[in-house]
C-alpha cells in the first residue's frame, strides 16, 4: 500500500470501501507526503490532529455510502472553515478563524471527507502565478524553478505532487483552468450558481465559482457532485435538482457536435499548443465526435472587459477589511481614517491594491459609463458569441492556456503580460458558463500542456463525457519525479 | 487618458488605502499600462447594446424579512483586533 497515495480519488474510495487501507492509513500516508513537501509550500495550514481524530471516527465506525467516504481532502484557503483559520493568502486575514464554515466544505464533510489542511493561493485570489500570496510563493511539482499557474496553485501544487487526492479550487477568470493546465491536472469551473458562494472570502462575484481539481475526469465528476447544490445563503445559487455526474458519466461521445474557434489562434502562440489543438481535435473526430467551425468574435475585448469589471467589484468586496471587525489592523494614524488607510496599505499586497485601485477608478463618479458601463455592454456581446455558437454545437475546444507554466518571476514586473495568461479561460467566467481544463500533452520541455472544453450553461455533464472520453484516448501520463522529498 | 500621480493620490484616497510616495512611480506606470491595455474597448461601438447585469436567466430570489439568526455577539466579536465585552473599539471619532 505504499503507493496509495498517487492513486485516483476513485480507486482510493475502492481501496476504503473494500478495506484495503483504512481512513487511518490513508491520512497518514498523506501526512508524510505533506511532511516531506515543505519546499513546495503548498500548504498555509495544516490539521492533522483533527483529520487524524476524523479517520480514526470514520474507521471505528465506516459509512460506506458517501460520496467521499474517509477522505481526507486539503482545500483552497479562501473557503472559510469553522474554527481553522483562513487567510485567503492576505495579511489582512492573517489572523482570521472563521465561526462558520464554508457551504462547499460543508458539503464535503457531509459527503463523507475531511480536512487536512488549507491550501496557499494568490492574495484573494488574485494572480495567475500564486507569487502574489502573502505566504510566499507556490513551486510547481513539475519543476523547482516553475510556477503552479494562480490562483488555485497550492491546489495544483498540492494535488500533483500527492498531497492530497483531490482538492478544490475557485475560478474568476481562470483560476482553477490554468493551474490544472500547468500541472497535468484536470480542473472544472462549473456554471456560475452551480456551487453555492457562501463562506467563500469573496473577490469578483459576479464572476467567483468554486470547482473541482482533480486527477482524472472521473474523479471530477465524483468531487463536482460532493460539492455543489442549491444553497439558499447564496442569493445567485441555482435552484435545480442535484445530478449524478459520476453514475452518468460515459464515454460515448458519437455525433456530438465541437466547435472550433478561429479566435483561440492568437499572435505569437507557440506552435506547441496549435499542434496540442490539432491533436485534440483528431482525438474526439476518431471518437465520433464532428468538427465545426465557429466564430466568437469578441473574444480579444474579453480580458479588457474582466479587467474592468473584476476590479470594480473587488474594490466594493475588499471595502469590508477596514481593520475594525476582523483582521489585520495598523498600529499607526492619528484618526479613525488614517487607521483605516494605514490597515489597508500594510494589510494588502501591491496586486490586491492595484486592483482596488483600479475598480475605485473605474466606478467613480465621472467614469462610471465610460469604463463599468461599456464593460457590462461588452459582456453581452461575448455572452451573445457563446448563445449563438451553441445553437449549432454541443460544446467547444480550445487550449486552456497560450503557453505551459513559466519560469518564478518571469511576468512579476509586467501586470498585462501576467494579465494575457488568462485570454482562453475569461471568456467563460464572463458568460457564466462551465469549462473543463484537462491535461492533453506536453511541450518540448516535457511541461504539461492542457485543452479546454466550454459547455452550454448547466451541462457539465456533457463536457465531463467529452473529456472522460478524451482522457482514455489521449495517453497522457504525468511522471512527475519527487524531486523535493 | 492617462493617469497623473496626482490622480492615483485621489484615488488612493477614495480607496483607504495609504501609498508609499516612493511607490507613486512605479503604481502610475503600472497602472497606465493597465488602463492602455483596457482602453481597446473603445474601438468597440456599443451604442445600441443592453448592459449585462446579470447572466443567471432568473431574477433574484426573495425571502420573508424576518429573523433567522442572532445572540452571536461573542462570535462576531471575537476575530476583532479591538473590542470590549460589547463593541468594537475604534480610534476616538468625536471628540
Amino acid at each position: 500500500m505504499s503507493n496509495i497515495t498517487n492513486q485516483s480519488l476513485s480507486e482510493i474510495l475502492e481501496s476504503i470501501k473494500s478495506k484495503k487501507i483504512s481512513s487511518l492509513e490513508l491520512t497518514q500516508a498523506y501526512i508524510k507526503n505533506i511532511e516531506n513537501a515543505k519546499k513546495l509550500n503548498a500548504f498555509v495550514t495544516t490539521t492533522f490532529d483533527q483529520a487524524l481524530e476524523n479517520a480514526k471516527k470514520f474507521d471505528n465506525k465506516p459509512n460506506n455510502e458517501q460520496l467521499l467516504s474517509g477522505i481526507p481532502l486539503a482545500v483552497k484557503d479562501l473557503f472559510c472553515t469553522e474554527n481553522v483559520k483562513t487567510t485567503a493568502g492576505s495579511n489582512i486575514l492573517n489572523n482570521f478563524i472563521p465561526s462558520y464554515e464554508s457551504t462547499v466544505t460543508k458539503n464535503l464533510w457531509n459527503n463523507g471527507a475531511f480536512l487536512l489542511g488549507k491550501l496557499n493561493c494568490d492574495e484573494f485570489a488574485m494572480g495567475s502565478s500564486n507569487e502574489t500570496s502573502f505566504f510566499g510563493n507556490v513551486i510547481n511539482p513539475i519543476g523547482d524553478h516553475l510556477v503552479p499557474g494562480g490562483s488555485s496553485g497550492g491546489s495544483s501544487s498540492a494535488l500533483a505532487a500527492d498531497l492530497t487526492p483531490a482538492t478544490i479550487g475557485t475560478d474568476t477568470g481562470g483560476s482553477i483552468r490554468q493551474p490544472a493546465s500547468f500541472t497535468g491536472t484536470v480542473g472544472l469551473k462549473p456554471t456560475y450558481g452551480l456551487c453555492s458562494r457562501w463562506g467563500i472570502v469573496a473577490f469578483a462575484s459576479s464572476l467567483d465559482q468554486a470547482g473541482p481539481m482533480t486527477k482524472t475526469v472521473n474523479d471530477c465528476s465524483i468531487m463536482l457532485e460532493a460539492m455543489s447544490g442549491f444553497d439558499d445563503k447564496d442569493s445567485t445559487s441555482i435552484n435545480k435538482k442535484k445530478e449524478s455526474y459520476s453514475k452518468n458519466l460515459k464515454d460515448n461521445i458519437k455525433g456530438l457536435k465541437i466547435g472550433i474557434p478561429k479566435e483561440y489562434r492568437v499572435d505569437n502562440m507557440p506552435k506547441e499548443i496549435d499542434e496540442l489543438w490539432e491533436k485534440g481535435k483528431k482525438i474526439l473526430k476518431d471518437l465520433g465526435a464532428q468538427l465545426i467551425d465557429i466564430s466568437l468574435p469578441h473574444t480579444k475585448y474579453a480580458l479588457p472587459t474582466y479587467y474592468i469589471v473584476a476590479p470594480a467589484e473587488a474594490s466594493s468586496n475588499l471595502a469590508r477589511y477596514d481593520g475594525v471587525r476582523y483582521g489585520y489592523r495598523s498600529q499607526k494614524g492619528k484618526d479613525l481614517i488614517e487607521m483605516y488607510e494605514n490597515t489597508r496599505s500594510e494589510g494588502f499586497g501591491d496586486e490586491v491594491k492595484r486592483r482596488i485601485l483600479i475598480g475605485t477608478y473605474v466606478l467613480s463618479s465621472g467614469y462610471y459609463d465610460a469604463y463599468y458601463l461599456k464593460a457590462q455592454k461588452v459582456r453581452q456581446l461575448i455572452k451573445k458569441d457563446f448563445d449563438d455558437s451553441f445553437t449549432k454545437v454541443d460544446a467547444i475546444l480550445t487550449p486552456s492556456t497560450p503557453s505551459s507554466a513559466f519560469k518564478i518571476g518571469e511576468k512579476t514586473n509586467d501586470p498585462v503580460s501576467m494579465y494575457l495568461n488568462d485570454i482562453f479561460t475569461v471568456p467563460v467566467n464572463l458568460a457564466g458558463l462551465p469549462a473543463l481544463s484537462l491535461p492533453a500533452g506536453l511541450d518540448k520541455q516535457g511541461y504539461p500542456l492542457g485543452l479546454q472544453l466550454i459547455g452550454k450553461a448547466l451541462d457539465e455533464q456533457k463536457i465531463l463525457n467529452i473529456g472522460y472520453a478524451f482522457e482514455k484516448n489521449c495517453g497522457y501520463k504525468n511522471e512527475i519525479k519527487k524531486w523535493w522529498s | 487618458m492617462s493617469l497623473d500621480k496626482e490622480k492615483i493620490k485621489n484615488v488612493a484616497k477614495l480607496a483607504r488605502i495609504s501609498v508609499d510616495e516612493a511607490k507613486v512611480d512605479s503604481l502610475t506606470k503600472d497602472l497606465n499600462s493597465i488602463f492602455k491595455f483596457i482602453e481597446q474597448l473603445n474601438e468597440l461601438n456599443t451604442d445600441k447594446v443592453e448592459p449585462l447585469t446579470s447572466i443567471l436567466n432568473q431574477s433574484l430570489r426573495s425571502r420573508k424579512d424576518e429573523i433567522s439568526d442572532g445572540k452571536i455577539r461573542e462570535k462576531i466579536l471575537k476575530n476583532s483586533p479591538k473590542k470590549n465585552e460589547e463593541f468594537f473599539v475604534v480610534p476616538k471619532v468625536v471628540e
